[in-house]
């Protein structure tokens, strides 16, 4: 999709890469990153990390253990104690509060509990985030039905969000969050409340998204869905990065047709522990 | 496009969070009501009280035993102090025939009196009542050892009205205060009550503040619909009150301004000109209130 491309192209590099960088152009990268909270407790530890452009990471590990700290450093909501933070090789501690917005307009959210407002059609829910950034009312018109299109929820567009299934809302969750075609896509346990063939259908979005060159990063403990998906692996376990692995059944020619059919397929080929 | 997203946004949060909106608007109405009794009252009270200053004359009391040159002679020397508009000679019988008038239908006790006991003055007017003193001080100089001296032995004594004016200032400056406390207190109280509204909003409208940070909406953008919000309740206020105002104008004071010199005074502040600085204020009122919840409760 050349829109991804071309804000892609625009993000220009402007830190240094940090030593023990894996080379080529990370999306995301942590150097030594340590996060206490105010009281003492400690959100992340020591964490370095690299995860590449268009790669689909998954982040794992068991509540508590700073994969949620992890989402919120990426979009300055808080800051680290120590250590830098990269996105498109750029410093994001060295961001002046005004600039947040645009750092946020180019990363997609995705919530456990889809953070939809109530009191809104699916539709201007999706073009409400477009409103907020000041968007045009002919470009929100062409793009809200565009990316509805996408998440398959075209007959649904003037249901209120309580009319929908649990399914359904994260569509539209996800929809506000791929509107713009971000760069990079964040989702904090986008399947944590959906039956596992609901979060099949999320996952195969997910995927979809991810093969039109996003780099997607999801943060959940559903290990059966993590293992089926055969991608890179990153986990943690109280706030220090405890495995960090490449899973080796990486098809890029996989069409989303043949990938759900994987999904589809009995558990049990799964890498790692 | 922008100002009627934040339009549409800002009558939304308005209907959902009607009752404190409510006392908000409420509390600005009566602010306002206040300020418009209060702004021409003390306008008025004010007006009356410097036209009563202006009447302050000095009069310059003669001996009987004065000689005619020395009378004149005195006159000259009065019109050649500073700040001396003009003076007006009274002789004994024009005196009289004032004292006469004044006391009207009571006149016939004069006749009781054996001769006529007034004395022959001069009347100063001032070029300004605020030189009163001045002038006084010229006629009746203070030598160095702090005797009080006269520039002619024809003078008996120096009389003005001060005491009168001084009562009539007294009482409108404790009106004045009382009316100005009054409203200070209103005002804070609207203040308050706004940025509560304010936070109310904001509190109700949490999820899509929290939405707007997540799509990357800029800090005035979410700020703008809630100031609004604020500014439409004052402002709604403000016409509230202007239109009791109007009202009470048209019904009770126009008639009655027939009858009464006080509230047909013609210094009297303007009703448009009255009208365009409640409503800036009660907009002001209100814009304050929602200033100071934002800073608070959304720092983003």
């Amino acid at each position: 999709m050349s829109t991804v491309q071309d804000q892609q192209d625009q993000i220009q590099p402007t830190a240094d890469p940090l030593p023990g960088a894996r080379g080529g152009n990370p999306a995301v990268e942590l150097g030594d990153v340590s996060v206490v909270y105010p009281g003492g407790n400690v959100g992340l530890e020591s964490v370095s990390l690299a995860i590449d452009r268009g790669e689909f990471a998954f982040l794992v590990g068991p509540t508590g253990c700073g994969k949620s700290t992890f989402i919120r450093l990426l979009l300055k909501e808080m800051e680290p104690s120590r250590g830098r933070v990269l996105i498109a090789a750029r410093d994001i501690g060295a961001l002046p509060r005004k600039k947040v917005p645009r750092l946020r307009r180019n990363i997609g959210v995705v919530f456990q509990d889809y953070k939809l407002l109530p009191n809104r059609t699916v539709y201007d829910n999706v073009a409400y985030s477009l409103q907020v950034i000041g968007e045009s009312r002919s470009e929100i018109r062409r793009k809200v039905p565009e990316v509805l299109r996408l998440v398959g929820l075209t007959t649904k567009l003037h249901n209120y969000p309580d009319e929908l299934s649990g399914g359904e809302q994260q569509r539209v969750s996800m929809a506000r969050a791929f509107v713009n075609h971000p760069p990079l896509l964040l989702a904090d346990e986008p399947t944590g409340n959906l039956d596992p063939e609901t979060s099949i259908g999320i996952m195969q979005l997910l995927y979809r998204v991810n093969r039109t060159g996003t780099t997607v990063i999801v943060a959940t403990h559903d290990r059966e869905m993590v293992d089926r998906m055969r991608r890179r692996v990153v986990e943690l376990k109280e706030g220090r990065l405890v495995r960090d692995e490449r899973s080796g059944l990486y098809r890029p020619d996989e069409s989303t047709r043949e990938f759900v059919t994987r999904l589809r397929e009995p558990s049990g080929v799964a890498g790692g522990n | 496009m922008r100002l009627s997203f934040f339009l549409r946004e800002s009558l939304r949060a308005l209907r959902r969070n009607a009752a404190p909106s409510l006392a908000a608007f409420a509390t600005i109405l009566i602010t306002t009501l206040v300020l418009g009794v209060f702004i021409p009252v003390v306008r008025a009270a004010t007006a009356k009280t410097n036209e009563v200053r202006n009447k302050i004359e000095l009069e310059v009391f003669i001996h009987d035993d004065a000689t005619n040159a020395e009378v004149a002679d005195l006159g000259a020397k009065i019109r050649a102090v500073p700040h001396v508009d003009r003076i007006e000679f009274i002789s004994k019988a024009e005196a009289l025939a004032i004292l006469r008038e004044r006391l009207g239908k009571k006149s016939s006790i004069v006749n009781d009196l054996p001769g006529n006991p007034l004395p022959r003055s001069y009347r100063i007017k001032l070029d300004d009542p605020d030189n009163v003193n001045l002038v006084k001080a010229a006629l009746q100089p203070v030598d160095p050892q702090g005797k009080k001296g006269s520039i002619s032995p024809a003078i008996e004594d120096i009389k003005d009205r001060e005491d009168d004016t001084n009562k009539i200032l007294s009482a409108t400056s404790t009106i004045k205060i009382l009316l100005a406390s009054l409203s200070a207190l209103l005002v804070v109280a609207s203040v308050l009550l706004v940025a509560n509204t304010i936070r109310l909003s904001v509190f109700a409208r949490r999820r899509e503040v929290e939405v707007m940070k997540l799509v990357g909406a800029t800090n005035w953008f979410i700020r703008w619909p809630f100031v609004i919000e604020g500014l439409m309740v004052g402002f709604l206020g403000g016409v509230g009150a202007v239109g009791l105002l109007w009202v009470a104008k048209k019904t009770v004071v126009d008639p009655l301004s027939d009858r009464f010199a006080l509230i047909a005074a013609p210094q009297t502040i303007e009703f448009q000109l009255l009208v365009v600085l409640l409503l800036a204020a009660a907009t002001a009122v209100s814009a304050l209130g929602s200033g100071l919840t934002l800073r608070r409760f959304l720092r983003v």
